[in-house]
């Protein structure tokens, strides 16, 4: 049990969440077992659904990673809609200036102007959290309503598709960029594309970093005790700063991946604020305190979500629910999930407690022996 | 008034038989025998880990006993929860206070109680019972003060007050000195005999050899879980109680060989800096501390003492004067670029400032330098170093861990600072200053800092000995500094020390001053 408390506690909140997710069907008039059914063959009942699921959990992997760096410095990251739409617009520029590079060294820059457009985007919070103590979670959250400004501005006006103005339609997207920036395609047929390695290897070398290099090491220990860093000699400010800029980097590379991997290959909102993002800034952080604020537990954590969120469309379509039950299970996952974790803390807390009295009294017993 | 008087209630005998407390492998409480009677201070004895918290919160209800039986006035009782215990007359007082600051004293007295007038505070009742109880045990506390205003010693005397308003009868009081300045101390203890006289029954946990032979009746010894013995106050001597507590002979002070003195290596000049609360913590100290010598500041609490710490390891900013270590000016250096000419600190706050409490033994050992080759290259890891530096240090510092991967919150007080110790030392500093290094920490422990202090001494390292213990500051300093509100109030050589004239100093009495004796 022990091992696997980590692991049973956010499994179980789902669990809870889709009961009380059944019951509101049931309520609804609708069959719950059938809601389920359909929601489980829409999020793995096929080759073409388990793709649909992978591409889904991607940018929240990609987010989720992100947000567990900055979790990691005791720093909350709420500004991963924001940093996803930065990188996106700084990969998208790019490709619309500089179109004729081949494949092989159009989407490594691609990944590059992402990376930088969400590094900027989270480097901003982290300094004025660093240097002039602003709370990190109004300020990414206040950017995040910038960076939709701005990507309306822009797609509405510079970055509009020519073809949109001639026909009149004005619908806020650019033409369709160029095909050497395309992501890969995986499965023939499917959605699923390069970005699933991507998010996945970004995902492997954010466990190597912070647990494997200095400047990890800084993270965490900051994150824990920026006292006791700072009194060791750890500059605190700078890592706070680096945790949000890597955070926001990881967000932007969820961006980038949003466009090129998207079957129009074009950078398209629909004016609201989610309508690019389709929220994954913030369900992200769920697939993050899901998966324990571990990069390794993200993936599978962002799997799952994913499924959630393939399979909450087809029980919509299904059992013809209202659209708002979808996003009002997503909601009890995220009040089941986050409560979970204080379960978890507590049960942590019952072991520690036994560790330690476990401990302290094999101590003197050493002490007698000399 | 309907509550009946304490004073007037027949004391309270309380006897553990057998007691048993198994935790998941091991036996915390091995067939405990424990008694205490009205009108008795019985005082529990032991290092960490012995068991004395394990059978304190057996008492208090927190722990289900596997065996044995508890006899409250020779009737058997299972105590279930707190809430038993303070029925049954039984009180505790926690060595870390559980107080409201933002509060009234009377209203932390009453918090959780009933009202005698319904859903409607009584305060001025309260208030009026905490004055009768303040007279009678000499417990001077306002009612109407807020808990954040008061001195800590004043926030203990609250803590006693709640006890006794729930007509408490048989008090445990939790390292209850460990807070408290000597002043205090003897006020505490005024105030034990008192609540002895009126037919209380005390058990008092302490380290304090010095405390416990002054305050008890008998004196009862934990070791390993099992009572080693239980003994009068008359029949103990502090080597007696510390050889029972170890199990083998302790050496209580150490040997202090002659040392050639080197040059200055921490100059500290006519430094001025704010304290916490936005007063002038320290105003105007100047002190020098030559290699091969433990300076030692002495002092009541609250004098400056953290200021000064923190501003040599450069956690606090100067407002005036200079900070030099080895003759380079550090004023304005951040606390990486001390360490690398040469300080170590250890810290007053350990669990804040010393260690990182869900970071393994290893990670807290490497605090400072894991970023240095060879523990690092290109900015990976060594772990391989890692390891064999912090086995190395483990095995010299005698760190008790099940394993260097262990996280430092499962360790004792006493070996989270010799980890800490460890980290520091392991450099060979130049400087060190060592804040409060024993608080806390048993008798094992701070024989062993003690000593390593001085192996420090001896290797040509200038320390600054921060200490409210004069006992240790007399057995390990070469001059002694008094600091009395941010100033320092003269620095005498060990050897022409007298402790008068330096409890006069931390009152506030300058040297020069000092030799006109004041009337008594």
């Amino acid at each position: 049990m022990r091992r696997w408390a980590g692991a049973v506690f956010p499994v179980a909140a789902v669990v809870a969440a889709l009961l009380v997710g059944g019951v509101t069907l049931a309520l609804l008039g609708a069959d719950p077992l059938e809601g389920f059914r359909a929601m489980i063959e829409g999020a793995f009942g096929s080759g073409r659904a388990l793709a649909d699921t992978t591409s889904k959990a991607v940018p929240l992997l990609l987010v989720g990673v992100g947000i567990t760096i900055a979790f990691r410095a005791n720093v909350i990251n709420i500004g991963g809609e924001g940093q996803i739409i930065l990188g996106a617009l700084f990969a998208t520029i790019f490709a619309l200036a500089v179109p004729d590079l081949p494949a092989g060294l159009m989407i490594p820059a691609l990944l590059i102007a992402g990376f930088v457009g969400g590094a900027i985007w989270g480097a901003i919070p982290g300094a004025l959290k660093a240097y002039f103590n602003v709370n990190e979670i109004l300020s990414t959250i206040m950017l995040n309503i910038v960076a939709v400004q701005l990507m309306n501005y822009l797609l509405r006006g510079p970055l509009i598709d020519p073809a949109e103005i001639e026909a009149g339609t004005r619908i806020p997207q650019t033409m369709r960029l160029a095909p050497s920036g395309d992501l890969p395609v995986l499965l023939e047929g499917t959605r699923l594309n390069l970005g699933a390695v991507i998010a996945v290897l970004f995902a492997i070398a954010a466990y190597v970093f912070l647990w494997r290099t200095t400047a990890g090491f800084r993270i965490r220990a900051v994150g824990l005790n920026p006292h006791a860093s700072r009194y060791a000699g750890i500059k605190v400010k700078r890592s706070i700063v680096a945790a949000l800029t890597l955070s926001g980097a990881l967000c932007g590379l969820a961006g980038v991946i949003l466009v090129f991997g998207s079957e129009s290959h074009r950078f398209v909102t629909d004016g609201s604020s989610t309508g690019f993002t389709g929220n994954a800034g913030f369900n992200g952080i769920v697939a993050a305190l899901f998966g324990g604020l571990h990069p390794i537990g993200t993936i599978p954590a962002s799997f799952l979500f994913g499924a959630l969120l393939v399979g909450a469309n087809k029980l919509q379509r299904v059992v013809q629910v209202p659209a708002a039950l979808v996003v009002a299970l997503n909601g009890l996952v995220v009040v089941f999930v986050v409560s979970s974790a204080i379960w978890k803390r507590r049960l942590e807390q019952r072991y520690l407690l036994e560790d330690s009295a476990k401990e302290l009294v094999d101590q003197p017993a050493e002490v007698d022996d000399g | 008034m309907p509550r009946p008087e304490t004073a007037d209630r027949a004391g309270l005998d309380l006897e553990m038989r057998g007691i048993v407390k198994r935790f998941p492998g091991v036996v915390a409480n091995d067939h405990v025998d424990f008694d205490v009677h009205e009108g008795e201070i019985h005082t529990l004895l032991g290092e960490n880990g012995a068991g004395k918290s394990t059978l304190m919160k057996v008492l208090y209800g927190l722990y289900h006993p596997d065996e044995g039986e508890i006899l409250i006035n020779g009737h058997p009782t299972t105590i279930d929860s707190p809430r038993d215990a303070i029925n049954l007359g039984i009180g505790m007082i926690h060595q870390h206070f559980m107080l409201v600051p933002t509060l009234t004293v009377a209203e932390n007295v009453t918090l959780g109680l009933r009202s005698p007038r319904g859903p409607l505070l009584d305060l001025d009742s309260v208030s009026e019972r905490i004055e009768e109880l303040s007279a009678t045990y000499g417990l001077q506390v306002d009612p109407g003060a807020y808990v954040w205003q008061l001195s800590v010693g004043e926030q203990q005397r609250v803590e006693i007050l709640k006890a006794l308003y729930r007509n408490a009868t048989l008090l445990a009081l939790d390292e209850p000195t460990a807070v408290l300045t000597p002043q205090e101390v003897n006020e505490l203890f005024a105030t034990m005999r008192s609540m002895t006289a009126e037919g209380h029954a005390l058990i008092f946990i302490s380290h304090k050899l010095h405390e416990v032979l002054e305050i008890s009746d008998r004196i009862t010894v934990l070791r390993s879980g099992r009572n080693v013995g239980t003994i009068r106050a008359e029949e103990a001597s502090r080597e007696r109680l510390a050889r029972m507590m170890v199990g083998r002979e302790v050496i209580l002070e150490p040997e202090k060989p002659p040392v050639e003195v080197d040059g200055v290596r921490l100059m500290v000049k006519g430094v001025r800096a704010l304290s916490n609360r936005g007063t002038e913590g320290l105003r105007g100290v100047d002190l020098d501390v030559r290699g091969g010598e433990i300076l030692a500041v002495a002092g009541v609490s609250g004098n400056g003492q953290r200021e000064l710490a923190e501003i040599i390891a450069g956690l606090r900013p100067t407002t005036a004067g200079t900070v030099a270590i080895d003759g380079v000016d550090v004023t304005h250096a951040d606390p990486g670029r001390r360490r690398d000419l040469g300080l170590s600190y250890i810290p007053e706050e350990r669990m804040r400032d010393g260690a990182v409490r869900d970071f393994s033994v290893a990670e807290n050992l490497m605090l400072h330098q894991f970023d240095k080759p060879p523990y690092a290259r290109h900015g990976f890891l060594d772990f391989a170093e890692i390891r064999a530096h912090c086995d190395l240090l483990i095995r010299q510092f005698d760190v008790k861990t099940p394993n260097p991967e262990a996280p430092a919150k499962t360790l004792s007080g006493g070996n989270i600072q010799k980890m800490i110790l460890a980290r520091e030392l392991s450099t060979n500093p130049k400087v060190l200053v060592a804040a409060q290094p024993t608080r806390g920490v048993d008798i094992g422990a701070t024989e062993y800092i003690h000593r390593r202090l001085l192996d420090q001494r001896e290797a040509g390292t200038a320390t600054l000995l921060i200490s409210e213990d004069l006992d240790e500051i007399l057995a390990l300093a070469d001059r002694i500094a008094v600091i009395y509100e941010g100033e320092i109030m003269g620095v005498v050589d060990r050897a022409d020390a007298n402790i008068e004239q330096i409890g006069l100093m931390m009152a506030g009495i300058r040297e020069e001053a000092g030799s006109t004796p004041p009337a008594a």
